[in-house]
C-alpha cells in the first residue's frame, strides 16, 4: 500500500504536466470546431442548395468515422503526404475540432430553427438586411439557447482527448500508460489518471455553468 | 377633402395566390397622408397577407405598390430594405427580438439601420418608450412584460423608424380583454397626431371613432369602402351586413357604440 | 494509385476479417449494455438510498472517464490484481460498462419526465409498484429516451475501434496492421472509414424506422 501511494505521489507531476496538454488540447479543438461549426450551421440554413448539400456531407463523414480512424487517416496518411511536418499535437486539434466542428454545427443549426420566423420578418420589416437579421437577431439568441447543448460538447471532447494516446500526443494517459509499464503498476497510475479526467470534467462544467448564468437572459431557458 | 392632401401610398391591383389558390384578386386603394384605413373581413381572407405585400415581406403576383410616388413593388434586397424603414410594421404576436430589453428592441434599427450613435439612439428609443407609457420598463426583457406592454413596445419600435405610414395587423387580437384599452390609446393617440396608418382589427369602437374610412375585405376584394358611419348603418351589400351581425355577436353592439 | 492486386488479395481479407471482429463485439455489447443501462437507470429512481447513491456513481464514473482508460484499467490493471481477462473479454466488458452509462443517463431523463399520475393511476388498480414500472412506466420511457439510446449505440459502433487499442485486432486494428506493413495509410484507412460508414449510415436508417413503427401518438 505504501508503495503504492509513494508511486502516485511520483508520478502525478508528471501526469498534471499531461493535464496541461490535455486541457491546451480540448480548448483549441473546442475552439476550432466553433470557429467552423457555426458557419457551417449558417449555411446548412441559409445557404443554397449546393452549399446545404456539401455541408451534409461534411458532417455525415466526420460524425460517421471513429476517432481513431480519423486520426489515423489524417496523421499517417493525409497530413504526411502534404509533406508538411504538422505535429501529432498539432494533428489532432485538428481533426477532433473538423469532427467537432460537424457536431456543433448541429447544435447551432437546432438553435437557429427554433427560433420563430418572426423575428426574422420583424427585422426585415424594420429595413434590416438579411445579413445585419442574421448577425444582430438571430445568432445572439441561438448562441445563448446552444449554451446547454455545446455544454455537453465539453465533457464529449476531454473524453476522447485521451484517444490521441495512438498517435502519441503527450496527454495524460499517454504519459499514464509510460509509468504504468515503467512501474508495472497499472492499476493504481490509470486510476489516477481517471480522477484526472473526473477532475477535469467536474471544473469545466461548473465553468461553462457559471458562463450559463452570467449569459442568462429571461425567456431563454 | 381628400383631393387637397398629399398622397402617401397607392395600392394597384395587387394579386396574390397560394399553390394555386387565390387570396388576393386584385385589390386597389390609395391612403392619404394622416389617414387611417381600418381593414375588416372574415378570417383567412387575406388581410395579413394585404398587408404584407404592402411592405414586400409578402411578395405579390402582380400589382403595384407605390410610397409617395415611389415603386416599392420590384425593387432588388437593397433597395426594398430603404423602403421599408419608411413602413413602420406592427405584428399581431409582437415579435419582439427575445434577447434585447424594450429599450434594446427600439434601438437596434436605429443603429443597425439608420447607423445612429448608441448615445443618440438611446435618448431617441427612451422618448419613443416614454411616449408609449413605458419608461419604467425600459430595461426589462420581452419575457418579463405583459401583452399589451409587449405590443406597446413593438409600436415604438416601429414609430422610432420615423415612418411614413403605419401597418398594423389585428394588434389586439393576441391580447387579453382588459389589456387591449392600453394598446387601442397608444394608436388612437397616434391617430390623432396625425399619423398615417392602416389598422387590421375588429376592434369596431376605434374603426367608429378613428378611422377615415373602412375597407371591408372578402372574397379576394375590397367588397365595400366607405366611412364608418355609412358602413354601419347603410351597407351596401348584404355579406357586409353579415359579417358586421356576427361581429355584433362577439363583440357587443356596432350601433349602440356609436358616438 | 493504389495497386488493385494490393486491395483484392491483401486488404479485403484482412479488413473482412477485423469487420467480423467488429461485429462480433457489438453484437456482445449494445444489447447487454442496453439491459444494464435499463437496470442502473430504474435503481437510480427508484431504488434506496444506497442503490440509488451507487447506481449514480457508476453513471458518473463511466461516463466521466475515457473508454480508452477503463479498458486499460480491465486489461492490464486487473491481472495486476489476479484477474487476467482476454483481450476481446477486456473490450467487451469495457463497451458494456460505458456504454450502460450513457444509456442509463438517457432512460433516467425520460423516468423522470413521465408524470407521476400514471404510476398512481396504475397503482389504484391494483399494480404493484414494480408492476407499475415494467408495464407502464418503462415503455413510455423508452420510446422517450430512444432517440439518445439510438444514438449511443452508434457511437457504440464507432468506439469498437478502441478494442485494438487493448489488442483485439477488429477493423481498425486489422487496417492498421495492413496501413504501416504497405505504407498506405490514406487508402487503407478511406477503406476503414468507408466501412464505418455504410455500417453507421446503416445502423442509423435501422434505428430511425424502428423508431417509427414504435411510435405512439403524444409519446415523442
Ligand atoms: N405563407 C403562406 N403559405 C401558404 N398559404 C398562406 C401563407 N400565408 C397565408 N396563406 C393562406 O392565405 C390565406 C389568407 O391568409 P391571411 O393570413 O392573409 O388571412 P387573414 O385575413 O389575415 O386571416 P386572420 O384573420 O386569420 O389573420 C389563408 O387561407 C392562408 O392559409
Ligand atoms: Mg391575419
Amino acid at each position: 500500500m505504501m508503495i503504492i501511494t509513494g508511486i502516485v505521489y511520483e508520478a502525478l507531476p508528471f501526469l498534471l504536466q499531461g493535464a496541461v496538454t490535455t486541457i491546451s488540447l480540448v480548448v483549441s479543438a473546442l475552439f476550432f470546431g466553433f470557429i467552423i461549426g457555426l458557419p457551417l450551421a449558417i449555411g446548412q440554413v441559409y445557404g443554397c442548395l449546393w452549399v446545404k448539400k456539401i455541408i451534409n456531407i461534411y458532417v455525415w463523414f466526420f460524425r460517421g468515422l471513429p476517432v481513431l480512424v480519423l486520426l489515423f487517416l489524417f496523421y499517417y496518411g493525409l497530413f504526411s503526404i502534404t509533406g508538411l511536418n504538422i505535429s501529432a499535437f498539432l494533428s489532432a486539434v485538428l481533426v477532433l475540432g473538423l469532427r467537432s466542428a460537424a457536431y456543433q454545427s448541429q447544435i447551432f443549426r437546432g438553435s437557429i430553427q427554433s427560433i420563430s420566423e418572426g423575428q426574422l420578418m420583424a427585422a426585415s420589416a424594420l429595413g434590416m438586411n438579411k445579413l445585419k437579421a442574421v448577425w444582430n437577431i438571430i445568432l445572439p439568441q441561438a448562441l445563448r439557447l446552444s449554451i446547454p447543448g455545446w455544454s455537453n460538447e465539453y465533457p464529449a471532447m476531454l473524453t476522447e482527448s485521451s484517444i490521441t494516446y495512438a498517435i502519441g500526443v503527450t496527454e495524460v494517459l499517454t504519459r499514464g500508460s509510460f509509468i504504468a509499464s515503467r512501474t508495472y503498476q497499472p492499476m493504481p497510475i490509470y486510476l489516477t489518471c481517471a480522477v484526472i479526467f473526473l477532475f477535469l470534467s467536474y471544473l469545466g462544467l461548473k465553468m461553462l455553468h457559471i458562463l450559463e448564468i452570467k449569459f442568462k437572459i429571461p425567456g431563454f431557458e | 377633402m381628400e383631393q387637397n392632401k398629399e398622397l402617401i401610398l397607392e395600392i394597384k391591383d395587387i394579386h396574390k395566390s397560394y399553390n394555386g389558390k387565390a387570396v388576393l384578386k386584385g385589390i386597389s386603394f390609395n391612403v392619404f397622408k394622416g389617414e387611417t384605413k381600418v381593414i375588416i373581413g372574415p378570417s383567412g381572407m387575406g388581410k395579413s397577407t394585404l398587408l404584407r405585400c404592402i411592405n414586400q415581406l409578402t411578395v405579390p403576383d402582380k400589382g403595384s405598390v407605390w410610397l409617395k410616388g415611389q415603386e416599392i413593388t420590384h425593387r432588388d434586397a437593397k433597395n426594398i430594405n430603404k423602403l421599408r424603414q419608411k413602413i413602420g410594421f406592427v405584428f399581431q404576436d409582437f415579435n419582439l427580438f427575445d434577447h434585447l430589453t424594450a429599450v434594446g428592441n427600439v434601438e437596434i434599427a436605429l443603429i443597425k439601420v439608420k447607423g445612429m450613435k448608441k448615445q443618440e439612439a438611446r435618448n431617441k428609443a427612451i422618448f419613443e418608450l416614454k411616449k408609449v407609457g413605458l419608461e419604467k420598463q425600459a430595461s426589462l426583457y420581452p419575457a418579463e412584460l405583459s401583452g399589451g406592454q409587449k405590443q406597446r413596445v413593438s409600436i415604438a419600435r416601429a414609430f422610432a423608424m420615423e415612418p411614413e405610414i403605419m401597418l398594423f395587423d389585428e394588434p389586439t387580437s393576441a391580447l387579453d380583454p382588459e389589456l387591449i384599452g392600453e394598446v387601442l390609446s397608444v394608436m388612437k393617440e397616434l391617430a390623432n397626431e396625425g399619423v398615417t396608418m392602416i389598422v387590421v382589427s375588429h376592434e369596431m369602437g376605434f374603426a367608429q371613432t378613428v378611422a377615415d374610412e373602412i375597407l371591408f375585405l372578402d372574397g379576394g376584394k375590397l367588397l365595400e369602402a366607405g366611412p364608418p358611419e355609412k358602413i354601419f348603418c347603410e351597407p351596401k351589400y348584404k355579406r357586409t351586413k353579415k359579417f358586421l351581425s356576427t361581429l355584433n355577436e362577439l363583440y357587443g353592439n356596432v350601433e349602440g357604440n356609436k358616438r | 494509385m493504389v495497386n488493385p492486386d494490393f486491395i483484392i488479395n491483401i486488404l479485403a481479407p484482412s479488413l473482412l476479417e477485423g469487420l467480423q471482429m467488429t461485429i462480433k463485439l457489438i453484437m456482445y455489447s449494445a444489447p447487454t449494455g442496453l439491459g444494464i443501462g435499463i437496470i442502473i437507470a430504474s435503481g437510480r429512481v427508484y431504488g434506496n438510498w444506497l442503490l440509488s447513491r451507487f447506481c449514480r456513481l457508476y453513471i458518473v464514473f463511466f461516463r466521466g472517464t475515457p473508454l480508452l482508460i477503463q479498458l486499460f484499467i480491465l486489461y492490464y490493471g486487473f491481472p495486476t490484481i489476479g484477474i487476467s481477462f482476454s483481450p476481446f473479454t477486456a473490450a467487451t466488458l469495457g463497451f458494456i460498462l460505458c456504454s450502460s452509462a450513457y444509456h442509463a443517463e438517457y432512460i433516467r431523463g425520460a423516468i423522470q419526465s413521465i408524470k407521476s399520475g400514471q404510476i398512481l393511476a396504475a397503482q389504484s388498480l391494483g399494480m404493484s409498484k414494480m408492476s407499475a414500472i415494467v408495464n407502464i412506466v418503462l415503455p413510455q420511457a423508452l420510446r422517450r429516451a430512444a432517440p439518445g439510446c439510438s444514438n449511443e449505440i452508434i457511437y457504440l459502433i464507432k468506439y469498437t475501434s478502441l478494442a485494438f487499442m487493448v489488442t483485439c485486432i477488429e477493423l481498425t486494428g486489422a487496417g492498421k496492421i495492413v496501413a504501416s506493413r504497405y505504407f498506405e495509410y490514406t487508402a487503407v484507412f478511406l477503406a476503414v472509414g468507408a466501412i464505418y460508414l455504410v455500417m453507421v449510415s446503416a445502423a442509423t436508417h435501422i434505428f430511425h424506422n424502428l423508431e417509427r413503427k414504435f411510435a405512439i401518438p403524444g409519446i415523442e
